[in-house]
């Protein structure tokens, strides 16, 4: 994508509350939590995000509660990542396990403005801001959830390992 | 190698004679939970597993309890597929109404969970049973899924961070004033990723309910799990419970912390986290005329027996204030019979209070008990984030049972040593 993906902005601590509130959370249903993603701070970005777009914030991304809603509807409004300073920990593994790329980098959310254009590879996690002209790295994965990664997901990942009878542990 | 409390545990459940800090592992796991906002996306990731059955019967605890009793027909239709996963699978632990409670007050109370255990549940406060001296933590739905199939889940063993407590809380102080003190003072990422190693002597002055009050919070402020050791109170609560064997873990004496933060516990006073965050506290006494809509007293932070004694003994014999709704939640059907024999129940309606069956309600602004805009409620609940408790408009004030209950009296945000004139139920 030669012009990049634009930039949602947003801060520090963004809770799954704000992600998605719990108002909504009688379904799961992915495009129907697509529908009110981010509405509590941010009303018009359900209506305006574009598949491909990316979400940069603060530190904390994701904190409070555990609902796997909140990535489920970042993913299914088409966000093709999300760049954060830093990520709560039970949202880090729920978009792992989900399929939702991730990439922690503090100098790239610390310095993206809304509506910036942004081009992210995943493969290398280099994270290259058009509209500023820099490029910074994301930390890589460890290896074990880049496996999990590409297996596609942990569902995939258990049944491939459950198929090859490694189950480990019991 | 010395490992913390929180390492000795995931070291036994993997097999492995030490693990270090930011290793990764594969564990054993003694409990997976599932409520019904978690539970239904975790049933349909499980099937989607060819050949899915569950690693054991026994093992698994669904507990209908955010959106029940069942608020409207979506709600229904959750807990109904929750229902008949657990009938179809024989899942031992399944919670209908009548024998239900808030997940994380039911479990212990249930003897689900023991000293030296590892369990994940599928909701965030799962840390809670840090208190029973156990590894407990929150994850995703999906991660539930692959644990309810496997039996075994992975984990990155966390660092820790250690309070050293010392002395005893005084006056109206609680394990809630602590809790919310610490965060403030750490920030709701101060622990990001890390265990929270509560010890030291100030630890036996706790009691078990102020313990699960103190571990539940540890997620506010980002922690992967909070712990306590076990003592004598812990054994005489397992003992209470339960007559399942189980296995008591210590930390090695040097191990390894990033950094110690000694409180002394006489000096914490009753703390109020204003919107939006848990960590913007500030002290009761301090909080300035904040006039309030509604005040909610209970939830898996604070419903418990000993919560609802602090409520009632504040609000017996006193009004709740001309213009405010108050709700009290006892967190579990035993917990609500039990108030209802010591006269508690009786005491808050002649207040003025309501009281509901046990639910998560309107902790997360799903139903009985919802903001309008601009509304203001001191609740003691654990979350005050934008739009928590209703409205996006709304505000959440984070308290104590004896601070929510003396601001029901006075209308307004206030130190439960304003209103009344008791010194306090410590003295």
């Amino acid at each position: 994508m030669e012009n990049g993906s634009r930039v949602w902005k947003y801060g520090d601590d963004v809770d799954t509350d704000v992600i998605v509130p719990a108002r909504y959370l009688t379904t799961s249903v992915p495009e129907e939590l697509a529908a009110h993603c981010m509405e509590d701070i941010d009303s018009g970005f359900a209506k305006a995000v574009s598949p491909g777009d990316v979400i940069v914030a603060g530190g904390n991304f994701g904190c409070g509660s555990s609902r796997e809603h909140a990535p489920i509807a970042i993913k299914a409004s088409g966000v093709s990542c999300v760049v954060a300073a830093s990520f709560a920990r039970i949202f880090f593994r729920n978009a792992i396990n989900i399929g939702l790329p991730i990439l922690e980098c503090p100098e790239a959310a610390a310095e993206a403005e809304n509506g910036d254009r942004m081009s992210v590879d995943l493969a290398s996690g280099m994270i290259r801001n058009l509209t500023r002209g820099t490029s910074h790295a994301a930390a890589p994965f460890p290896p074990f959830m880049r496996g999990i990664m590409d297996a596609g997901g942990l569902i995939a990942y258990v049944s491939a390992k459950s198929s090859a009878g490694s189950r480990k542990g019991s | 190698m010395a490992m913390t409390m929180t390492q000795k545990i995931l070291a036994a459940h993997s097999g492995e004679s030490e693990v270090v800090a930011g290793q990764l592992i594969e564990a054993r796991l003694d409990l997976v939970l599932g409520n019904d906002v978690t539970a239904p996306v975790a049933i349909r990731e499980f099937e989607r597993i060819p050949g899915a059955a569950v690693f054991d019967r026994g093992k698994i605890a669904l507990v209908p309890d955010h959106f029940a009793p069942n608020k409207d027909i979506e709600s229904a239709e959750q807990c109904k597929a929750m229902r008949e996963f657990a009938r179809k699978h024989g899942i031992e632990n399944y919670f209908e109404i009548g024998c239900m409670g808030i997940e994380h007050a039911l479990l212990p109370e249930r003897g689900l969970v023991l000293p030296g255990e590892l369990v994940i549940g599928a909701d965030s406060h799962t840390c809670t049973y840090g208190a029973a001296g156990a590894f407990s933590t929150g994850v995703g739905s999906t991660d539930m899924a692959a644990g309810m199939a496997t039996g075994v889940a992975w984990f990155k063993v966390p660092s820790a961070i250690r309070f050293a407590l010392h002395g005893g809380l005084g006056g109206w102080a609680s394990g809630k004033d602590l809790i919310l003190s610490i965060i403030g003072a750490i920030g709701v990422d101060g622990a990001l990723y890390r265990s929270m190693e509560f010890v030291g002597p100030g630890v036996a002055s706790l009691t078990m309910e102020e313990r699960f009050t103190v571990a539940n919070m540890a997620i506010e402020a980002g922690a992967k799990n909070g712990i306590f050791p076990v003592d004598e109170k812990t054994r005489a609560w397992a003992a209470s419970v339960s007559n399942r064997p189980y296995v008591e873990y210590a930390a090695d004496p040097d191990a390894e912390y990033e950094r110690t933060i000694t409180i002394d516990l006489s000096t914490i006073r009753p703390t109020v986290a204003f919107p939006h965050l848990p960590s913007n506290t500030r002290p009761a006494s301090g909080s300035g005329v904040v006039a309030i809509d509604q005040v909610v007293i209970g939830s898996c932070t604070n419903g418990r027996i000993e919560d609802l004694r602090v409520a009632a003994e504040i609000l017996k014999g006193r009004r709740v204030a001309d213009g405010v709704r108050c709700i009290v939640f006892p967190a579990t059907q035993k917990i609500y019979l039990q108030a209802i024999r010591e006269g508690l129940i009786e005491a808050f309606i002649e207040a003025g209070a309501i009281v509901s069956t046990p639910t998560c309600g309107p902790c997360l602004g799903g139903h009985m008990g919802i903001l309008a805009e601009g509304e203001r409620a001191i609740a003691t609940t654990n979350r005050n984030f934008v739009g928590r408790m209703g409205h996006p408009k709304s505000e959440v004030y984070l308290a104590s049972p004896a601070t929510a209950a003396a601001s029901a009296i006075a209308g307004k945000i206030v130190d439960p040593e304003e209103v009344l004139e008791a010194p306090g139920r410590r003295g």
